[in-house]
């Protein structure tokens, strides 16, 4: 068994172990902190398959922002997590049927087809100039509108995002702009026209 | 020993189908918990994107990544929006439980 094909199954197991601790996990933080190890150990695999840049943006995009994103939500809602466990139990039989049919369906047509033939042998050859350039020159040409659409995509949920979690607090004291542009002098000074007092005599 | 041959195509495959069966019967598992169905999801996202880049890999073509891309770029969109619902749920309900969305019947 050479170095790389043990860290295949090294991470593979590693990747299975973290995602069944996922799904299994008593307290949600830790489902989530198992999930970083999944994405970890997924981006080794894919470093592995000689997908470099999609490795990093795994890491970057996915540990570094989605799953901090959803430390934070875990730990802002106060939740009582118990409720939720209730019928755990009594959920695992059905659970346990629909994955392991999955997963037969999968093994059968993965056997019976001509994939597990035609796949044979090593990965091929790294692209020239790296794995970043060639994804890169790809990207901005022959897929540049889908690119654009994704950024699209990404302005919507920005505002989305945004427009469902906002809310205006009454507590807080903030000024109004278009108020204060609008103000005349005659709003702020009032100029009383007061006779003077006479000379006494 | 057969089983710990080399990786081949087919060996990601596999790992890939695994992942996938695990976050499916883990949806069955905490069907209360949305935030745990959210990760089950992402989860799912990962095996998909697994199989993409196996394909890509060995079949030496690009256009596999560049898939995973979007895919990433959608994903990363969707569990936003949905973190954001949720939240939002949770202030107007005040639990994550999904028996109590029934309330959206009005």
């Amino acid at each position: 068994m050479t170095f790389p094909t043990f860290l295949f199954y090294a991470f593979a197991a590693i990747l299975v172990f973290a995602a069944l601790r996922v799904v299994t996990a008593r307290n949600p933080v830790h489902a989530v902190l198992w999930l970083v190890l999944a994405f970890f150990t997924a981006a080794a695999h894919w470093l592995m398959l000689r997908a470099e840049f999609l490795a990093i943006v795994l890491v970057l995009v996915y540990v570094g922002a989605v799953m901090v994103l959803f430390l934070f939500v875990v730990m802002m809602l106060d939740i009582n997590f118990d409720n939720l466990r209730k019928q755990f139990r009594s959920y695992l039989p059905v659970a346990a049927t629909v994955g392991a049919l999955v997963l037969i369906e999968m093994a059968l047509t993965l056997m019976g087809s001509r994939l597990a033939v035609s796949g044979g042998g090593t990965a091929g050859p790294a692209a020239a100039g790296g794995n970043t350039r060639a994804l890169g020159a790809l990207v901005y040409t022959e897929y540049v509108y889908p690119f654009e659409i994704a950024a699209v995509i990404l302005l919507v949920a920005i505002i989305a995002a945004i427009a469902l979690t906002h809310r205006k607090r009454r507590e807080t004291k903030y000024q109004n702009p278009g108020e204060q542009v609008k103000a005349r002098p005659g709003d702020r000074l009032r100029i009383l026209n007061i006779p003077s007092e006479k000379k006494p005599h | 020993m057969e089983l710990l041959s080399a990786p081949t195509l087919s060996h990601y495959l596999v790992l890939g189908a695994i992942l996938f069966a695990i976050s499916m019967g883990g949806i069955f598992l905490n069907r209360k918990n949305v935030i745990i169905l959210l990760m089950a999801i992402e989860l799912m996202l990962l095996a998909v994107n697994l199989n993409f880049i196996a394909f890509s890999s060995y079949l030496d073509d690009m256009a596999g990544q560049v898939f995973v891309f979007f895919i990433l770029t959608v994903a990363a969109a969707e569990s936003a929006i949905g973190l954001a619902i949720l939240v939002l749920l949770f202030r107007n309900v005040g639990s994550i439980d999904v028996e109590d969305m029934g309330k959206l019947k009005g």
